[in-house]
């Protein structure tokens, strides 16, 4: 299934609650069923922020192991349903 | 020369011979209840609030504050188990303060050898790793048991996770919340996630497939893996209190083990009133002890746990640990 990417953040090297925070400014520009691509590190923020996004209701549709041990993980707003 | 607590004192010495002759104007029931501590000042005392896990409404807050200006010195002390204390009262207005806060329903805590306030953490309505609604259980615990009299002092306290900033292994019967998992391979898409989300390595996931496997001797309960898994695999299984007893701070601290899992909030009033029976009994003839020193002797141990096997079956762990000192001298 190939999903449409409507944003994307890379957040390697930004530290909890930063990287959470700024994913959630730029879910917020989005609307509901959007999907934004993060890239988040391992330790702290792969604890942290699925957590938290799933905390306020977004759905993670598809997560990602890099090469590097960062995660990338794609994010639908709140309030959509995928299609496809 | 009177300097001791009042706790200490508590029916041995009639209140007269302390406080000059002044009888009349002590409200009895108030002073055995306990919450009035001498302070080293002549006429002076502290009065301690009853706090049930921390918690004050703003309401009574606002008529504490009141009470304070006109009674008390021009701070508050916040106790180390979660109690407002008023310093600096004269005895003469115990009655006045007890019939003010009566108002609004707040009543003064306790000292002595008896059931104390419960302690808790801020719970698991607004804080993101609270598994058990610990601020309601310490309600009703307050309820239920505060004042009961015992041997020694005996302090309850509740914590909402595994952090356990409620100190459950230093309570005379402490209560934390637990959570234990359960995967569900059908809708896993073995991210990894619950691998990376759990400190302890409870879980590892497999390097083909990304499934994952638990390793339940390792897990603390708390949760980390259900709340990180993005497609809801992790579920949990079975929710509840781990029970630890015999813990004590103090100039001699015992370390309370875990002694049953998974117990229900309807179990913990009856695990409570089973411990303290037995403890009434079974501190008897032995002077102000507490239960964590009872406990430490092998056969009283083994009574113990039999005790509570009868009682509660299968809730209670398998070779449960006595307490043990906590040698920090």
């Amino acid at each position: 299934m190939e999903i449409k990417i409507d944003s994307s953040l890379n957040l390697k090297g930004v530290s909890c609650p930063l990287n959470f925070v700024k994913a959630k400014l730029k879910l917020e520009q989005l609307l509901a069923g959007q999907i934004l691509e993060i890239i988040i590190d391992t330790g702290e923020p792969i604890r942290n922020v699925p957590r938290a996004l799933k905390e306020e209701g977004h759905r993670i549709v598809g997560v990602e192991e890099c090469s590097d041990g960062a995660f990338r993980l794609l994010i639908q707003k709140n309030g959509g349903h995928i299609n496809g | 020369m009177v300097d001791k607590f009042i706790e200490d004192k508590h029916n041995k010495i009639t209140v007269d011979t302390r406080i000059e002759g002044k009888v009349g104007e002590i409200d009895f029931n108030t002073l055995k209840s306990g919450g009035l501590i001498k302070q080293r000042q002549k006429d002076m005392f502290t009065v301690r609030l009853r706090c049930p896990g921390g918690r004050v409404p703003v309401s009574k807050l606002e008529k504490i504050v009141q009470v304070a200006k006109k009674y008390a010195g021009d701070y508050i002390h916040l106790s180390f188990r979660q109690s407002i204390e008023l310093p600096y009262v004269d005895y003469r207005n115990f009655k006045a303060i007890y019939e003010q806060l009566k108002q609004v329903d707040q009543k003064i805590a306790s000292c002595g050898p008896r059931v104390r306030v419960p302690t808790a953490c801020s719970g698991c309505e607004y804080n993101p790793n609270g598994l058990m609604d610990t601020q309601k259980m310490a309600k009703l615990v307050d309820e239920q048991f505060f004042g009961y009299e015992l041997p020694h002092k005996f302090k309850i306290s509740f914590s909402g996770c595994p952090i356990d900033c409620a100190r459950t292994s230093e309570m005379d019967l402490g209560f934390q919340g637990a959570v234990k998992p359960e995967w569900d391979e059908e809708t896993c898409i073995g991210c990894r996630i619950c691998s990376k989300a759990c400190i302890e390595g409870a879980i590892e996931c497999d390097p083909e497939t990304g499934k994952p496997k638990y390793y339940p001797e390792k897990c603390l309960y708390c949760g980390d893996c259900i709340r990180a898994c993005p497609t809801d695999s992790w579920q949990e299984r079975t929710k509840g209190w781990i029970v630890r007893v015999g813990g004590k701070h103090g100039r001699h601290p015992i370390i309370g083990h875990k002694i049953a899992e998974f117990i229900s909030d309807e179990d913990v009033p009856r695990f409570i009133k089973t411990i303290i029976k037995w403890y009434e009994n079974n501190g008897k003839g032995r002077g102000r002890i507490r239960i964590g020193v009872i406990l430490q002797i092998p056969e009283m141990w083994n009574m113990f746990v039999e005790m509570l096997r009868d009682e509660f079956g299968g809730k209670i762990i398998e070779n449960p640990k006595p307490p043990i000192k906590n040698e920090i001298h």
